[in-house]
């Protein structure tokens, strides 16, 4: 996985509450078998209209917006199915981070392994940063994951919380499973003493 | 010993590696895999040249991306891009020797259907799947959470899961339900109250009365959409019910082991002095049956209501109240019962067991479905699919006009070419409203099988108590 750096750029506003995995990247694009080329797919429904073209007003159509690199969104980011395919096109269209008032477990879980950062924060806090993602692309956002600050244009910043170990992986770009396989002497000794509490699991 | 939530037991009986900051590794006793959420995760294996660490305790069943009309064991019945997940799971199955129910086997079906059926769900275990609704398991008193697909590699690799441990949630249902109300109206009224993200951190555990007093489909169907609710998973406490249903099944223990089983399993249940982080409760009086009217799962509604004003909302919700409406072409004020449906879908890993498909039977039994209605009955497996044929299920519904499917997942998330067409309005017993679910601009109103039923015969939503 890349290393998470610092970022600077874009942000995007999206207000809505309870944007789910099937706006994100519709159930049609989960027919691959591949990780790779989802970005172009990324809202889809809402980026373009049925024959192909873009909707004009939808934020990541905008000329300011197209590189963006942050997204604020709205409350409940993510719901709905388990479908990786949702960090995937988020990634591939080159966002790194959401900053929402609060994101569904599995999407939130599925970004960590993506190398993307989830930010949860209060909904007062959002909301100035929503304004700031408004002014488009002179208004540059800053994550610094190290310091666990946001910095809006304006220069104000906002704290946040990480779970340290998640930050650490991301910072490192470990592999999970890399790192769980040098515990398997732990996993094989409780597939021992399991097999002899319940063996008939 | 402290108190502990059947959670707390759930989850200690499966931490094989505790970090210094909380960080478990969680044991998983049972993974099970579907053609669409694990092509990337088994090529991630063949890439690091890494094996299946438990394939015995590794399931794989086609389901969400398969057709569900005859002939579909010749790849030529396929879409291409269905051809190509199922023959990859068939090749990932063989070659990392899992085991595997190919959809020319009877048992093949929705994977959260074929799982408890088989017996592989059992109560105290720890079940995963890349779905989100594997929250269905939890039915049967064990932790079953939805992974993503990189989560899907690391168990299928190291047959465990990195996480924290959640808060826990008791949601309780008290007394007994009015007639005409189901598990459907349970959970959707759950979630009407708590909202989509209510849940969010938490596992919620169901107890009180009316849950008890449920079949194991019925809870089967509150479980399954915990996740609607925001939560990691559901659980409810096993019981003779439980016991009843597991017992027997091919892959269920016998004999001494069974026994050994029960043992531990009358112990999985949360201690009466246990610490709830949230406690929410109904009475069960109180539900009535329900629709929803919007484009999220908290959008539910008593079926005797009427369409909401978006000014009926605060914050953010009032916009995508307005967005929902605009979508679903409802007027606030409108009659819910007004609303007049083009199909009716019957199924998924929600509603599209046997009880289910009784209870949609007894409503339709000896009437025909509204002109110009298009009605499916999808079966959630093929073993439900041939139970309701030997119950004449199947012939009462192709009597009165529903087309009778093979199993799958369907019309549920639409990938294979069961669709909604722009505009058209469904009444589905599956868990999800969102926009486009159930094909491009496609309207979905989620409801209970008597209320598909219902709906059906008489081209709008109905209360099925009136016609009881
Ligand atoms: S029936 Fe629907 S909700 Fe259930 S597993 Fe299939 S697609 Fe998912």
């Amino acid at each position: 996985m890349d290393k998470f750096e610092t970022i600077t750029g874009i942000a995007a506003p999206m207000p809505l509450v309870n944007i789910d995995t099937d706006m994100i990247i519709p159930k049609v694009f989960l027919k691959t078998i591949k990780r790779s080329g989802l970005g172009v797919n990324l809202f889809d429904e809402m980026r373009y209209d049925r024959e192909g073209n873009e909707i004009e007003d939808f934020v990541l159509n905008q000329p300011q917006y197209r590189e963006t690199e942050i997204l604020v969104a709205g409350d409940n980011f993510g719901c709905g199915s388990s479908r990786e395919h949702a960090p995937w096109a988020i990634k591939d269209f080159g966002i790194r981070c959401v900053i929402a008032p609060s994101f569904a477990d599995i999407f939130f879980n599925n970004c960590f392994k993506n190398g993307i950062l989830p930010i949860p924060l209060p909904q007062e806090q959002v909301d100035i940063l929503m304004k700031d993602a408004e002014k488009g692309a002179n208004a540059r956002m800053t994550v610094d994951l190290e310091k666990q600050e946001i910095t809006t244009s304006d220069g104000e910043v906002f704290p946040f919380e990480v779970d340290p170990f998640r930050k650490h992986c991301l910072l490192e770009g470990l592999d999970d499973i890399g790192l769980t396989m040098e515990k398997s002497d732990a996993i094989a000794s409780f597939e021992t003493k399991a097999a002899q509490a319940r063996p008939w699991v | 010993m402290s108190p502990k939530t059947l959670y707390d037991k759930i989850w200690d009986a499966h931490v094989a590696h505790e970090a210094d900051d909380g960080t478990c590794l969680l044991y998983v006793d049972r993974h099970l895999v579907h053609e669409v959420t694990s092509p990337q995760a088994f090529e991630g294996l063949r890439m690091a040249g890494r094996p299946v660490h438990a394939p015995d305790k590794t399931i794989a069943v086609p389901d969400h991306n398969v057709p569900t009309t005859p002939g579909r064991e010749d790849p030529a019945n396929m879409t291409e891009d269905s051809a190509i997940q199922v023959a990859a799971l068939d090749k990932n199955a063989k070659d990392f020797g899992i085991h595997y129910y190919p959809v020319s086997d009877i048992r093949q079906g929705i994977v959260h259907i074929v799982g408890p059926e088989q017996g592989w769900t059992l109560p105290g275990m720890t079940v995963v799947c890349g779905d989100s609704h594997t929250a269905t398991h939890g039915a049967f008193g064990a932790l079953a959470h939805g992974i993503g697909t990189s989560e899907v590699e690391h168990v299928l690799a190291t047959q465990t899961l990195i996480q924290k441990k959640s808060k826990n949630m008791k949601v309780e249902i008290t007394g007994k339900l009015r007639p005409g109300v189901t598990a459907k109206d349970i959970t959707l009224s759950v979630i009407g109250k708590t909202g989509t993200a209510g849940g969010t951190g938490f596992v919620i555990e169901y107890c009180g009365e009316a849950i008890r007093d449920l079949s194991m489909e019925g809870r089967m169907t509150v479980c399954n959409m915990a996740i609607e609710g925001g939560a990691r998973a559901g659980l409810i406490a096993p019981d003779e019910t439980t016991y009843e249903y597991v017992k027997g099944r091919p892959h269920a223990p016998k004999g001494a082991q069974w026994e050994a089983a029960l043992e531990w399993w009358k112990t999985l249940y949360s201690d009466d002095d246990a610490h709830w982080d949230e406690i929410v409760t109904i009475k069960g009086e109180d539900i009535a049956p329900v629709a929803t009217w919007g484009t999220s799962p908290e959008d539910v509604l008593p079926i005797t209501a009427v369409v909401p004003a978006p000014e009926d909302f605060e914050g953010g919700k009032v916009d995508a109240a307005r967005r929902s409406l605009e979508y679903m072409g409802l007027t606030p004020g409108q009659k819910l019962t007004d609303i007049e449906i083009d199909t009716v879908f019957i199924g998924s890993c929600t509603n599209g067991r046997i009880e289910d498909l009784r209870a949609a039977a007894d409503i339709v039994r000896g009437k025909k479905i509204k002109d110009g209605m298009r009605a499916m009955v999808v079966p959630g497996s093929g073993l439900v699919r041939l139970q309701a044929e030997e119950e004449g299920l199947a012939d009462v519904f192709k009597e009165a006009g529903f087309e009778w499917r093979l199993a799958g997942c369907s019309m549920c998330l639409a990938m294979n070419p069961d669709q909604l067409s722009e505009h058209e309005r469904c009444a589905a017993t599956s868990n999800r409203n969102f926009e486009g679910r159930q094909g491009y601009k496609g309207r979905t109103h989620l409801v209970s099988p008597a209320m598909a039923a219902a709906a059906a015969i008489t081209g709008k939503l109905t209360d099925v108590r009136d016609m009881m």
